[in-house]
């Protein structure tokens, strides 16, 4: 007769693993923020709310996230486009283009700022022919725009691709026996497949947008008001040996963005058990389900 | 058996390797367009030491924005000597961080300041728009290029030489003034990081009709780029650009290099540190030199930031802080 109080769990060195993985976090991640906040709340809510408010700080939050989230929504489209031809088409080269979409992964942020730059500059090779047609890239709001989608357009990739290639074709294939159309295949059957991996992809994007510094400084032009990014605010704050009003910053750029990505996570959350009820549904009605 | 052996004397190896070196290692954490100076400098003072005491002395470079370098000192960069745009940054490593005595601008002779610099204007060969003197760059359709003041040391001074221009002008005042530095930043299209960002830009990239800049990138870039490409405008009146040098207490005592050090700093004023710097077109404070060089450096009308406005810290205040001049210039009007 044994009384035990705490029920042994089937996963061996459960407790071993939850401890290694709170104190990782914590270090990581937990005590770095816990930091910030502790060296803003050295300010009084007066002086944090007028240092957080700024007419300077409000249009850099209005370039950083407006910019990031329209960089996270063209990844958002064309990634998908790009998973799909990478796993449903052949072609010659398809392996080094399947390589070239890790390549904002792996270069580093200044060099891919710097080769940008030098892009989209006027005299540059993509910047000559748009500044013919009147449109200037570097140096301007469109610039941190090009910059922040190149930077996020393997998140929307990578996560689609997998999902792409794991879909069993048959569904297409029985919804066109069906008499669906293209879109309609399209729409009701791939769509909510890879709804959940591409909002996701998506989340990752957006919020490694937001927080980016080294592709975006050099084609912003970091004017005050019009081409400034909030990181660039910080560290201008920093330069001038002012930690509080860097971290105050910094503190309304985290809350901000955990209040932008918390309804992406739900809405990637509903949709991924939409999708799983959808999965059981058809799967109890499926003619392979038949007692042989 | 044998492994072991030769494992065992791979270690003594390495081990007696640093017991008997002679090898010091200093590093001088400077601004952004002292690279080419401080190349020649750290090579020929190698030379002079191992001469003098037979020590080899290697010094490592750090450039960046001025006061980006000296929040990397504050923060616990190992710097044994900052060699700095600005005496207000290093006066923020003293105050901040408390590695350097509050004097330290006494300890060296000219106000530790061993080179000087000015500004002048870089502008396209031929100067097609004309730009002669500083209220060419206030009209309209004039693109200037000059670093954020926030975060470089060379943009301050910039900055600082636009308003004392303005205010000189017959009926000048502070409202003159003001209202001369906010059209002058109007026609700022790009605000780079650092001096040496702004040359990029202005050079590389093509962007704007005239740069301000310190004298020495302007001789830098005809140097590098040719005399084809690009032109010094003088103008009639600048501000004496003092960029400071200083050991850092804490480090060198904590890594016993204040000798080498001192005496890092010290061969600046000599006549080979001047011929080098004025090699490197900074002007030499040493007369014999820069008599030497009188042709280099155009004569322009200098000013000093202590006469005009009253020395740093009132000018960071007034100017640079946080609502000071330069942050109300971007507010909407």
């Amino acid at each position: 007769m044994a009384i035990t109080f705490r029920k042994r769990s089937v996963l061996p060195g459960f407790g071993l693993a939850l401890g290694y993985t709170v104190v990782y976090l914590s270090l990581l991640v937990l005590i770095p923020l816990a930091a910030t906040f502790l060296k803003a709340s050295s300010l009084s809510w007066p002086q944090f709310w007028h240092i957080a408010t700024s007419a300077r700080a409000l249009a850099s939050y209005r370039l950083t996230f407006g910019a990031s989230f329209i960089g996270a929504l063209t990844n958002l489209f064309f990634g998908v486009l790009v998973a799909w031809v990478l796993v449903r088409y052949s072609f010659p080269g398809k392996r080094l283009f399947d390589s070239l979409v890790d390549l904002p992964f792996a270069l580093p942020t200044a060099v891919a700022g710097i080769a940008l730059t030098t892009i989209y500059a006027p005299n540059g090779w993509l910047g000559k022919p748009l500044a013919s047609l009147g449109i200037k890239a570097a140096y301007t709001q469109l610039g941190v725009v090009i910059a922040l989608t190149f930077i996020g357009l393997p998140f929307v990739v990578r996560s689609v691709q997998p999902v792409l290639q794991d879909m069993e074709k048959e569904l297409e294939e029985a919804a066109a026996s069906l008499g669906a159309t293209r879109w309609q295949t399209f729409s009701q059957v791939v769509l909510p497949t890879i709804l959940p991996a591409a909002l996701a992809g998506f989340a990752m994007a957006f919020a490694r947008a937001i927080g980016e510094y080294g592709s975006v400084v050099f084609i912003a032009g970091n004017m005050p008001m019009r081409t400034e990014i909030t990181p660039l605010l910080i560290i201008t704050k920093l330069d001038q040996y002012d930690y509080a009003g860097a971290t105050a910053i910094a503190v309304v750029m985290l809350v901000v963005s955990m209040v932008l990505l918390l309804p992406i996570n739900l809405l990637q959350k509903w949709s991924s058990r939409r999708q799983e009820q959808a999965e059981l549904a058809e799967e109890e009605f499926s003619p392979m389900a038949e007692v042989v | 058996m044998t492994k072991k052996i030769v494992a065992a004397l791979v270690l003594l190896l390495v081990l007696s390797s640093s017991v008997f070196a002679q090898n010091i290692s200093l590093l001088n954490v400077s601004y952004d367009p002292t690279r080419e100076l401080y190349q020649d400098y750290n090579a020929a003072f190698a030379k002079y030491w191992k001469a003098k005491t037979g020590q080899t002395v290697t010094v490592e470079q750090s450039h960046g924005g001025s006061s980006k370098q000296a929040r990397g000192v504050i923060d616990g960069l190992q710097a044994d000597v900052v060699t700095l745009a600005l005496a207000y940054d290093i006066d923020a490593i003293s105050q901040t961080a408390g590695l350097i005595p509050a004097d330290w601008q006494k300890r060296l002779p000219q106000n530790s300041t061993p080179y000087t610099s000015t500004i002048v204007f870089l502008v396209r060969k031929g100067n097609p728009k004309q730009i002669k003197d500083w209220d060419d760059l206030v009209k309209p359709g004039i693109s200037v290029i000059t670093p954020n003041p926030k975060t470089s040391g060379g943009a301050r001074w910039n900055y600082l030489a636009a308003w004392a221009f303005a205010l000189k002008q017959p009926s000048g005042n502070d409202q003159k003034a003001r209202d001369f530095v906010s059209r002058l930043y109007k026609n700022v299209p790009v605000l780079d990081s650092g001096a040496r960002g702004s040359t990029t830009t202005f050079v590389q990239r093509e962007i704007g009709d005239v740069l301000i800049a310190w004298e020495n990138e302007a001789f830098l870039s005809i140097k590098e780029l040719g005399p084809e490409k690009v032109q010094i405008v003088v103008p009639s009146s600048s501000i004496l650009a003092e960029p400071p040098v200083s050991i850092v207490d804490k480090v060198v005592d904590k890594k016993g290099t204040r000798k080498v050090a001192e005496a890092y700093l010290e061969y600046l004023y000599t006549p080979e540190g001047q011929e080098i710097a004025a090699k490197n077109f900074y002007r030499p404070r040493l007369d014999a030199i820069s008599k030497k060089y009188s042709s280099v450096f155009p004569k322009i009308k200098l000013v000093t930031i202590d006469e005009v406005f009253g020395g740093w810290q009132k000018a960071q205040k007034t100017h640079f802080a946080d609502g000071g001049i330069f942050d109300q210039i971007y507010q909407p009007q």
